[in-house]
Protein backbone atom coordinates (compact mmCIF):
# COMPACT_ATOMS: atom_id res chain seq x y z
CA UNK A 1 0.00 0.00 0.00
CA UNK A 2 1.35 3.40 -0.88
CA UNK A 3 0.02 6.90 -0.99
CA UNK A 4 1.43 9.98 -2.65
CA UNK A 5 -0.53 13.12 -1.92
CA UNK A 6 -0.15 16.88 -2.02
CA UNK A 7 -0.12 18.88 1.18
CA UNK A 8 -3.16 21.08 1.68
CA UNK A 9 -1.54 24.21 2.99
CA UNK A 10 1.94 23.38 4.15
CA UNK A 11 4.66 23.14 1.57
CA UNK A 12 6.88 20.62 3.28
CA UNK A 13 7.89 17.22 2.03
CA UNK A 14 6.95 14.31 4.26
CA UNK A 15 8.28 10.88 3.53
CA UNK A 16 7.38 7.82 5.54
CA UNK A 17 8.29 4.57 3.82
CA UNK A 18 7.72 1.35 5.72
CA UNK A 19 9.38 -0.73 3.03
CA UNK A 20 10.46 -0.81 -0.57
CA UNK A 21 11.41 -4.18 -2.05
CA UNK A 22 12.92 -5.17 -5.35
CA UNK A 23 12.74 -8.59 -6.86
CA UNK A 24 16.13 -9.96 -7.76
CA UNK A 25 16.75 -12.08 -10.84
CA UNK A 26 16.20 -15.29 -8.86
CA UNK A 27 12.84 -14.01 -7.61
CA UNK A 28 13.96 -13.28 -4.04
CA UNK A 29 12.80 -9.98 -2.62
CA UNK A 30 15.59 -7.50 -1.96
CA UNK A 31 14.75 -4.81 0.56
CA UNK A 32 16.05 -1.40 -0.56
CA UNK A 33 14.40 0.89 2.02
CA UNK A 34 12.98 0.14 5.45
CA UNK A 35 11.29 2.41 7.95
CA UNK A 36 12.66 5.51 6.25
CA UNK A 37 11.20 8.78 7.51
CA UNK A 38 12.16 12.32 6.68
CA UNK A 39 10.51 15.72 6.77
CA UNK A 40 11.83 18.63 4.77
CA UNK A 41 10.46 22.05 5.75
CA UNK A 42 9.21 24.37 3.01
CA UNK A 43 11.83 26.48 1.27
CA UNK A 44 14.72 24.46 2.62
CA UNK A 45 17.28 22.29 0.90
CA UNK A 46 17.70 18.78 2.23
CA UNK A 47 20.66 16.62 1.31
CA UNK A 48 20.32 12.86 1.48
CA UNK A 49 23.77 11.37 1.87
CA UNK A 50 24.76 7.76 2.19
CA UNK A 51 27.04 5.05 0.85
CA UNK A 52 26.90 4.15 -2.82
CA UNK A 53 24.11 1.73 -3.68
CA UNK A 54 22.23 2.25 -0.41
CA UNK A 55 18.99 3.29 -2.13
CA UNK A 56 19.27 7.08 -2.48
CA UNK A 57 18.17 7.13 -6.09
CA UNK A 58 15.39 4.65 -5.26
CA UNK A 59 14.13 7.12 -2.66
CA UNK A 60 14.17 9.92 -5.20
CA UNK A 61 12.28 7.79 -7.73
CA UNK A 62 9.57 7.08 -5.17
CA UNK A 63 9.22 10.78 -4.35
CA UNK A 64 9.10 11.62 -8.08
CA UNK A 65 6.31 9.09 -8.58
CA UNK A 66 8.40 7.01 -10.98
CA UNK A 67 8.00 3.92 -8.82
CA UNK A 68 4.77 3.35 -6.95
CA UNK A 69 5.54 -0.13 -5.69
CA UNK A 70 6.28 0.56 -2.01
CA UNK A 71 4.59 0.52 1.39
CA UNK A 72 4.29 3.93 3.00
CA UNK A 73 3.19 7.51 2.49
CA UNK A 74 4.78 10.42 0.65
CA UNK A 75 3.26 13.88 1.05
CA UNK A 76 4.53 16.31 -1.57
CA UNK A 77 4.52 20.09 -1.17
CA UNK A 78 1.36 21.90 -2.21
CA UNK A 79 0.41 21.44 -5.93
CA UNK A 80 3.17 18.82 -6.14
CA UNK A 81 4.78 20.39 -9.19
CA UNK A 82 8.16 18.71 -9.60
CA UNK A 83 11.42 19.70 -11.20
CA UNK A 84 14.09 17.06 -11.41
CA UNK A 85 17.70 16.84 -12.50
CA UNK A 86 18.61 13.23 -13.18
CA UNK A 87 22.14 11.84 -12.93
CA UNK A 88 22.28 11.74 -16.73
CA UNK A 89 20.83 15.00 -18.07
CA UNK A 90 18.08 13.15 -20.02
CA UNK A 91 17.62 15.90 -22.57
CA UNK A 92 15.71 15.22 -25.76
CA UNK A 93 18.59 14.78 -28.24
CA UNK A 94 16.44 15.88 -31.19
CA UNK A 95 15.43 19.19 -29.62
CA UNK A 96 17.62 22.25 -29.16
CA UNK A 97 18.51 23.52 -25.70
CA UNK A 98 15.73 26.10 -25.67
CA UNK A 99 13.19 23.65 -27.08
CA UNK A 100 14.06 21.12 -24.38
CA UNK A 101 13.03 23.75 -21.86
CA UNK A 102 9.93 24.84 -23.80
CA UNK A 103 8.70 21.26 -24.10
CA UNK A 104 9.04 20.60 -20.36
CA UNK A 105 7.63 23.99 -19.38
CA UNK A 106 5.01 24.79 -22.04
CA UNK A 107 3.44 27.52 -19.91
CA UNK A 108 6.68 29.34 -19.16
CA UNK A 109 7.00 32.82 -20.70
CA UNK A 110 9.68 33.28 -23.35
CA UNK A 111 11.14 36.16 -21.31
CA UNK A 112 11.49 33.92 -18.27
CA UNK A 113 13.16 31.17 -20.29
CA UNK A 114 15.57 33.68 -21.84
CA UNK A 115 16.39 35.10 -18.39
CA UNK A 116 16.97 31.60 -17.02
CA UNK A 117 19.28 30.69 -19.90
CA UNK A 118 21.16 33.92 -19.30
CA UNK A 119 21.44 33.29 -15.57
CA UNK A 120 22.83 29.81 -16.12
CA UNK A 121 25.28 30.95 -18.80
CA UNK A 122 23.43 29.10 -21.54
CA UNK A 123 22.24 31.99 -23.72
CA UNK A 124 24.79 31.36 -26.45
CA UNK A 125 23.92 27.65 -26.52
CA UNK A 126 20.15 28.11 -26.84
CA UNK A 127 20.03 26.75 -30.38
CA UNK A 128 22.55 23.93 -29.85
CA UNK A 129 21.50 20.31 -29.78
CA UNK A 130 22.39 18.27 -26.65
CA UNK A 131 25.04 16.27 -28.51
CA UNK A 132 26.95 19.49 -29.03
CA UNK A 133 27.20 20.11 -25.29
CA UNK A 134 29.69 18.94 -22.68
CA UNK A 135 28.34 17.10 -19.62
CA UNK A 136 28.70 20.25 -17.51
CA UNK A 137 26.63 22.30 -19.94
CA UNK A 138 24.06 19.55 -20.36
CA UNK A 139 23.62 19.42 -16.56
CA UNK A 140 23.03 23.16 -16.55
CA UNK A 141 20.39 22.75 -19.25
CA UNK A 142 18.74 20.04 -17.16
CA UNK A 143 18.81 22.42 -14.19
CA UNK A 144 17.31 25.23 -16.29
CA UNK A 145 14.56 22.87 -17.45
CA UNK A 146 13.78 21.89 -13.86
CA UNK A 147 13.66 25.52 -12.73
CA UNK A 148 11.57 26.64 -15.72
CA UNK A 149 8.55 24.71 -14.45
CA UNK A 150 8.70 26.77 -11.22
CA UNK A 151 8.70 23.63 -9.10
CA UNK A 152 7.22 23.24 -5.64
CA UNK A 153 9.83 20.57 -5.08
CA UNK A 154 13.18 20.32 -6.84
CA UNK A 155 14.87 16.91 -6.88
CA UNK A 156 18.57 16.67 -7.70
CA UNK A 157 20.12 13.23 -8.18
CA UNK A 158 23.91 13.38 -7.77
CA UNK A 159 24.06 16.69 -9.67
CA UNK A 160 27.86 16.94 -9.57
CA UNK A 161 28.83 13.34 -10.25
CA UNK A 162 31.31 12.67 -13.10
CA UNK A 163 32.35 16.33 -13.35
CA UNK A 164 35.95 17.36 -12.80
CA UNK A 165 36.75 19.36 -9.66
CA UNK A 166 36.58 22.84 -11.21
CA UNK A 167 33.32 22.18 -13.06
CA UNK A 168 31.81 20.54 -9.98
CA UNK A 169 32.70 23.56 -7.83
CA UNK A 170 31.21 26.00 -10.36
CA UNK A 171 28.00 24.02 -10.68
CA UNK A 172 27.76 23.52 -6.90
CA UNK A 173 27.98 27.27 -6.34
CA UNK A 174 25.44 27.89 -9.07
CA UNK A 175 22.97 25.39 -7.57
CA UNK A 176 23.47 26.80 -4.05
CA UNK A 177 22.82 30.34 -5.28
CA UNK A 178 19.75 29.39 -7.33
CA UNK A 179 18.00 27.41 -4.59
CA UNK A 180 18.86 30.02 -1.94
CA UNK A 181 17.55 32.91 -4.04
CA UNK A 182 14.37 31.14 -5.09
CA UNK A 183 13.73 29.43 -1.72
CA UNK A 184 12.65 26.27 -3.53
CA UNK A 185 12.08 23.19 -1.41
CA UNK A 186 14.91 21.03 -2.71
CA UNK A 187 16.02 17.48 -2.06
CA UNK A 188 19.52 16.59 -3.18
CA UNK A 189 20.85 13.06 -3.25
CA UNK A 190 24.60 12.58 -3.06
CA UNK A 191 27.25 10.16 -1.88
CA UNK A 192 29.60 13.06 -1.11
CA UNK A 193 29.40 14.41 2.44
CA UNK A 194 31.09 17.73 1.62
CA UNK A 195 28.76 18.29 -1.30
CA UNK A 196 25.82 17.60 1.01
CA UNK A 197 27.09 20.12 3.57
CA UNK A 198 27.65 22.72 0.84
CA UNK A 199 24.14 22.35 -0.61
CA UNK A 200 21.85 21.22 2.20
CA UNK A 201 20.26 23.14 5.06
CA UNK A 202 19.57 19.76 6.59
CA UNK A 203 21.42 16.48 6.11
CA UNK A 204 19.72 13.11 6.17
CA UNK A 205 22.27 10.37 6.70
CA UNK A 206 21.20 7.04 5.25
CA UNK A 207 22.37 3.65 6.42
CA UNK A 208 23.52 0.91 4.09
CA UNK A 209 20.78 -1.21 2.51
CA UNK A 210 18.05 -1.55 3.60
CA UNK A 211 18.34 2.20 4.00
CA UNK A 212 16.81 4.26 6.76
CA UNK A 213 17.72 7.67 8.17
CA UNK A 214 20.33 7.13 10.89
CA UNK A 215 20.69 10.82 11.76
CA UNK A 216 19.45 14.25 10.74
CA UNK A 217 21.85 17.17 11.07
CA UNK A 218 20.86 20.82 10.62
CA UNK A 219 23.48 23.00 8.98
CA UNK A 220 23.64 26.45 10.58
CA UNK A 221 22.55 29.38 8.40
CA UNK A 222 23.80 31.04 6.32
CA UNK A 223 25.00 27.81 4.77
CA UNK A 224 27.01 29.50 2.00
CA UNK A 225 29.11 31.46 4.48
CA UNK A 226 29.84 28.44 6.64
CA UNK A 227 33.15 28.68 8.50
CA UNK A 228 35.62 25.94 7.82
CA UNK A 229 35.65 24.79 11.46
CA UNK A 230 31.85 24.50 11.48
CA UNK A 231 31.85 22.48 8.24
CA UNK A 232 34.52 20.18 9.67
CA UNK A 233 32.58 19.77 12.89
CA UNK A 234 29.44 18.79 10.93
CA UNK A 235 31.48 16.42 8.84
CA UNK A 236 32.92 14.77 11.97
CA UNK A 237 29.46 14.59 13.50
CA UNK A 238 28.15 12.87 10.37
CA UNK A 239 31.03 10.40 10.35
CA UNK A 240 30.36 9.53 13.96
CA UNK A 241 26.70 8.95 13.16
CA UNK A 242 27.61 6.72 10.24
CA UNK A 243 30.09 4.79 12.38
CA UNK A 244 27.55 4.39 15.17
CA UNK A 245 25.02 3.00 12.75
CA UNK A 246 27.67 0.85 11.07
CA UNK A 247 26.42 2.36 7.86
CA UNK A 248 28.52 1.30 4.93
CA UNK A 249 32.22 1.52 4.33
CA UNK A 250 34.09 4.70 5.21
CA UNK A 251 35.61 4.92 1.74
CA UNK A 252 32.28 6.12 0.42
CA UNK A 253 32.67 9.22 2.52
CA UNK A 254 35.58 11.43 1.56
CA UNK A 255 37.99 12.28 4.32
CA UNK A 256 38.42 15.86 5.50
CA UNK B 1 28.85 11.98 -60.67
CA UNK B 2 29.55 8.33 -59.81
CA UNK B 3 25.82 7.60 -59.93
CA UNK B 4 25.64 9.18 -63.39
CA UNK B 5 28.58 7.11 -64.67
CA UNK B 6 27.02 3.97 -63.22
CA UNK B 7 23.72 4.74 -64.96
CA UNK B 8 25.51 5.44 -68.26
CA UNK B 9 27.33 2.10 -67.96
CA UNK B 10 23.99 0.35 -67.48
CA UNK B 11 22.59 2.00 -70.63
CA UNK B 12 25.70 0.98 -72.55
CA UNK B 13 25.37 -2.62 -71.39
CA UNK B 14 21.72 -2.57 -72.41
CA UNK B 15 22.64 -1.23 -75.87
CA UNK B 16 25.33 -3.89 -76.32
CA UNK B 17 22.92 -6.61 -75.17
CA UNK B 18 20.23 -5.34 -77.56
CA UNK B 19 22.58 -5.22 -80.54
CA UNK B 20 23.62 -8.84 -79.87
CA UNK B 21 20.08 -10.21 -79.53
CA UNK B 22 16.74 -10.26 -81.31
CA UNK B 23 15.29 -6.70 -81.04
CA UNK B 24 11.82 -8.21 -80.45
CA UNK B 25 13.14 -9.86 -77.28
CA UNK B 26 15.34 -7.02 -76.12
CA UNK B 27 14.78 -3.70 -77.87
CA UNK B 28 17.54 -1.09 -77.52
CA UNK B 29 17.28 2.07 -75.40
CA UNK B 30 16.48 4.31 -78.41
CA UNK B 31 13.51 2.15 -79.47
CA UNK B 32 12.16 2.06 -75.94
CA UNK B 33 12.52 5.81 -75.43
CA UNK B 34 10.71 6.36 -78.74
CA UNK B 35 7.85 4.19 -77.49
CA UNK B 36 7.80 6.08 -74.18
CA UNK B 37 7.44 9.30 -76.16
CA UNK B 38 4.59 7.84 -78.24
CA UNK B 39 2.74 6.68 -75.13
CA UNK B 40 3.33 10.01 -73.44
CA UNK B 41 1.94 11.94 -76.42
CA UNK B 42 -1.12 9.69 -76.58
CA UNK B 43 -1.78 10.36 -72.89
CA UNK B 44 -1.88 6.67 -72.01
CA UNK B 45 1.40 6.72 -70.12
CA UNK B 46 0.44 9.54 -67.73
CA UNK B 47 -3.04 8.14 -67.21
CA UNK B 48 -1.78 4.70 -66.26
CA UNK B 49 1.12 6.04 -64.21
CA UNK B 50 -1.29 8.25 -62.25
CA UNK B 51 -3.70 5.38 -61.63
CA UNK B 52 -0.91 3.09 -60.41
CA UNK B 53 0.66 5.81 -58.29
CA UNK B 54 -2.70 6.52 -56.66
CA UNK B 55 -3.05 2.83 -55.80
CA UNK B 56 0.50 2.77 -54.40
CA UNK B 57 -0.20 5.82 -52.23
CA UNK B 58 -3.54 4.51 -50.97
CA UNK B 59 -2.23 1.04 -50.14
CA UNK B 60 0.95 2.41 -48.62
CA UNK B 61 -0.91 4.93 -46.44
CA UNK B 62 -3.31 2.25 -45.23
CA UNK B 63 -0.56 -0.24 -44.43
CA UNK B 64 1.65 2.33 -42.70
CA UNK B 65 -1.19 3.78 -40.61
CA UNK B 66 -2.46 0.44 -39.36
CA UNK B 67 1.04 -1.05 -39.23
CA UNK B 68 2.35 1.83 -37.11
CA UNK B 69 -0.58 1.69 -34.70
CA UNK B 70 -0.51 -2.11 -34.32
CA UNK B 71 3.30 -2.26 -34.19
CA UNK B 72 3.40 0.42 -31.49
CA UNK B 73 0.82 -1.38 -29.34
CA UNK B 74 2.63 -4.72 -29.77
CA UNK B 75 5.96 -3.12 -28.92
CA UNK B 76 4.65 -1.48 -25.74
CA UNK B 77 2.20 -4.09 -24.46
CA UNK B 78 3.35 -7.62 -23.78
CA UNK B 79 -0.15 -9.10 -23.74
CA UNK B 80 -1.02 -7.53 -27.10
CA UNK B 81 2.29 -8.78 -28.48
CA UNK B 82 1.64 -12.33 -27.34
CA UNK B 83 -1.93 -12.24 -28.63
CA UNK B 84 -1.16 -10.82 -32.06
CA UNK B 85 2.21 -12.40 -32.76
CA UNK B 86 0.79 -15.66 -34.22
CA UNK B 87 -1.40 -13.60 -36.59
CA UNK B 88 1.64 -11.63 -37.60
CA UNK B 89 3.61 -14.80 -38.35
CA UNK B 90 0.74 -16.08 -40.52
CA UNK B 91 0.56 -12.78 -42.44
CA UNK B 92 4.34 -12.66 -42.87
CA UNK B 93 4.37 -16.12 -44.41
CA UNK B 94 1.25 -15.83 -46.55
CA UNK B 95 2.35 -15.51 -50.20
CA UNK B 96 1.35 -12.17 -51.77
CA UNK B 97 -0.37 -14.00 -54.61
CA UNK B 98 -2.63 -15.93 -52.21
CA UNK B 99 -3.73 -12.71 -50.49
CA UNK B 100 -4.46 -11.05 -53.85
CA UNK B 101 -6.44 -14.00 -55.23
CA UNK B 102 -8.42 -14.38 -52.00
CA UNK B 103 -9.20 -10.66 -51.96
CA UNK B 104 -10.49 -10.78 -55.54
CA UNK B 105 -12.53 -13.92 -54.84
CA UNK B 106 -14.07 -12.57 -51.64
CA UNK B 107 -14.54 -8.91 -52.60
CA UNK B 108 -14.77 -9.15 -56.37
CA UNK B 109 -12.54 -7.48 -58.95
CA UNK B 110 -12.90 -4.10 -57.27
CA UNK B 111 -10.65 -1.21 -56.35
CA UNK B 112 -11.23 -1.91 -52.65
CA UNK B 113 -10.09 -5.51 -53.06
CA UNK B 114 -7.02 -4.44 -55.05
CA UNK B 115 -5.85 -1.78 -52.59
CA UNK B 116 -6.79 -3.87 -49.57
CA UNK B 117 -4.78 -6.83 -50.87
CA UNK B 118 -1.69 -4.68 -51.41
CA UNK B 119 -2.04 -3.04 -47.99
CA UNK B 120 -2.44 -6.43 -46.32
CA UNK B 121 0.78 -7.62 -47.97
CA UNK B 122 2.72 -4.63 -46.67
CA UNK B 123 1.07 -4.54 -43.24
CA UNK B 124 3.15 -7.25 -41.44
CA UNK B 125 6.39 -5.68 -42.61
CA UNK B 126 5.37 -2.30 -41.18
CA UNK B 127 4.22 -3.91 -37.93
CA UNK B 128 7.50 -5.78 -37.41
CA UNK B 129 9.67 -2.71 -38.01
CA UNK B 130 7.59 -0.34 -35.86
CA UNK B 131 7.32 -2.94 -33.08
CA UNK B 132 11.10 -3.02 -32.88
CA UNK B 133 11.14 0.77 -32.67
CA UNK B 134 8.51 0.80 -29.92
CA UNK B 135 10.47 -1.78 -27.93
CA UNK B 136 13.57 0.40 -28.16
CA UNK B 137 11.96 3.56 -26.74
CA UNK B 138 14.24 5.01 -24.06
CA UNK B 139 12.72 4.40 -20.58
CA UNK B 140 14.89 7.18 -19.12
CA UNK B 141 13.20 9.73 -21.34
CA UNK B 142 9.83 8.24 -20.39
CA UNK B 143 10.70 8.91 -16.74
CA UNK B 144 11.70 12.46 -17.56
CA UNK B 145 8.41 13.02 -19.40
CA UNK B 146 6.51 11.59 -16.42
CA UNK B 147 8.23 13.92 -13.94
CA UNK B 148 7.63 16.97 -16.12
CA UNK B 149 4.05 15.89 -16.79
CA UNK B 150 4.18 15.91 -20.59
CA UNK B 151 0.70 15.86 -22.10
CA UNK B 152 -0.09 12.81 -24.28
CA UNK B 153 0.25 14.99 -27.40
CA UNK B 154 3.60 16.43 -26.26
CA UNK B 155 4.82 12.95 -25.34
CA UNK B 156 3.88 11.63 -28.78
CA UNK B 157 5.37 14.58 -30.68
CA UNK B 158 8.56 15.04 -28.67
CA UNK B 159 9.32 11.58 -27.37
CA UNK B 160 7.72 8.81 -29.37
CA UNK B 161 7.77 10.15 -32.92
CA UNK B 162 11.45 11.22 -32.99
CA UNK B 163 12.51 7.84 -31.61
CA UNK B 164 10.33 5.96 -34.09
CA UNK B 165 11.46 8.14 -37.01
CA UNK B 166 14.38 5.91 -38.15
CA UNK B 167 12.13 2.85 -37.98
CA UNK B 168 9.35 4.63 -39.87
CA UNK B 169 11.88 5.71 -42.50
CA UNK B 170 13.10 2.12 -42.86
CA UNK B 171 9.51 0.86 -43.13
CA UNK B 172 8.76 3.58 -45.70
CA UNK B 173 11.74 2.67 -47.83
CA UNK B 174 11.18 -1.07 -47.87
CA UNK B 175 7.43 -0.50 -47.99
CA UNK B 176 7.39 1.69 -51.08
CA UNK B 177 9.46 -0.75 -53.12
CA UNK B 178 7.34 -3.68 -51.93
CA UNK B 179 4.02 -1.93 -52.48
CA UNK B 180 4.63 -0.80 -56.01
CA UNK B 181 5.76 -4.26 -57.06
CA UNK B 182 2.63 -5.84 -55.59
CA UNK B 183 0.40 -3.15 -57.10
CA UNK B 184 1.61 -4.21 -60.56
CA UNK B 185 0.67 -7.84 -59.79
CA UNK B 186 -2.75 -6.75 -58.53
CA UNK B 187 -3.32 -4.72 -61.69
CA UNK B 188 -2.12 -7.55 -63.86
CA UNK B 189 -4.54 -10.00 -62.25
CA UNK B 190 -7.67 -7.98 -61.82
CA UNK B 191 -7.71 -4.37 -62.99
CA UNK B 192 -8.43 -2.87 -66.40
CA UNK B 193 -5.96 0.00 -66.15
CA UNK B 194 -2.63 0.93 -64.60
CA UNK B 195 0.96 0.05 -65.41
CA UNK B 196 0.47 -3.59 -64.40
CA UNK B 197 -2.47 -3.92 -66.79
CA UNK B 198 -0.44 -2.39 -69.66
CA UNK B 199 2.49 -4.70 -68.92
CA UNK B 200 0.11 -7.65 -69.09
CA UNK B 201 -1.16 -6.39 -72.46
CA UNK B 202 2.42 -6.04 -73.71
CA UNK B 203 3.13 -9.58 -72.55
CA UNK B 204 0.04 -10.94 -74.35
CA UNK B 205 1.11 -9.13 -77.54
CA UNK B 206 4.79 -10.00 -76.98
CA UNK B 207 5.56 -6.27 -77.33
CA UNK B 208 8.74 -5.76 -75.33
CA UNK B 209 8.98 -2.09 -76.33
CA UNK B 210 5.59 -1.42 -74.76
CA UNK B 211 6.48 -3.45 -71.70
CA UNK B 212 9.68 -1.51 -71.07
CA UNK B 213 8.00 1.77 -72.04
CA UNK B 214 5.70 1.34 -69.03
CA UNK B 215 8.12 -0.30 -66.63
CA UNK B 216 10.97 2.20 -66.93
CA UNK B 217 9.03 5.44 -66.31
CA UNK B 218 7.44 3.88 -63.26
CA UNK B 219 10.83 2.81 -61.90
CA UNK B 220 12.05 6.38 -62.56
CA UNK B 221 9.02 7.77 -60.76
CA UNK B 222 9.63 5.63 -57.67
CA UNK B 223 13.32 6.53 -57.79
CA UNK B 224 12.26 10.19 -57.81
CA UNK B 225 10.00 9.66 -54.81
CA UNK B 226 12.87 7.98 -52.95
CA UNK B 227 15.44 10.64 -53.91
CA UNK B 228 13.39 13.81 -53.63
CA UNK B 229 10.90 12.90 -50.93
CA UNK B 230 11.97 10.02 -48.69
CA UNK B 231 15.70 10.82 -48.42
CA UNK B 232 15.29 14.58 -47.73
CA UNK B 233 12.62 13.76 -45.15
CA UNK B 234 14.95 11.25 -43.50
CA UNK B 235 17.77 13.82 -43.46
CA UNK B 236 15.44 16.39 -41.94
CA UNK B 237 14.30 14.19 -39.07
CA UNK B 238 17.84 13.03 -38.27
CA UNK B 239 19.50 16.46 -38.50
CA UNK B 240 20.05 16.51 -34.73
CA UNK B 241 22.56 13.67 -35.06
CA UNK B 242 24.93 15.84 -37.07
CA UNK B 243 26.27 18.02 -34.29
CA UNK B 244 28.88 15.83 -32.64
CA UNK B 245 31.83 17.59 -34.23
CA UNK B 246 30.83 20.83 -32.53
CA UNK B 247 30.83 19.33 -29.02
CA UNK B 248 32.06 21.85 -26.48
CA UNK B 249 34.38 19.80 -24.36
CA UNK B 250 35.53 22.09 -21.63
CA UNK B 251 32.64 24.34 -20.73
Amino acid sequence: MNDTSHAGGAASLDVSIASKDYHSANGRPLRALEDLRLTLPAGQAGAVVGPSGCGKTTLLRLIAGLDKDYVGTIVLPEHGRLGMVFQEPRLLPWRSVIDNIRVAAPHAREDDIAALLDELGLAEHASHFPRELSLGLARRVALARALAVKPDLLLLDEPLVSLDAALARDLREMIARLIDERRITTLIVTHDLREAIALGDRLYLLSARPAHVVATIDVPAPRRALERETAERIEAQARDAFAAARAGPQRDIPSA
Amino acid sequence: MIRFISLAALLLLWQIGASLSDPRRLPGPAAVFEKIYEEAVSGGLFFNLTITLARVIAAFALAMSFGTAIGYVMGRNRLADRLLDPWLVVLLNLPALVVIVLAYVWAGLTEVAAIGAVALNKLPNAIVVVREGARALDPHLEDMAHVFRFSPAARFRNLVLPQLAPYLAAATRSGLSLVWKIVLVVELLGRSNGVGFEINMAFQLFDMRLLLAYALPFVALMLGVETFLVQPLERHVSRWRRGVSRRLDRV
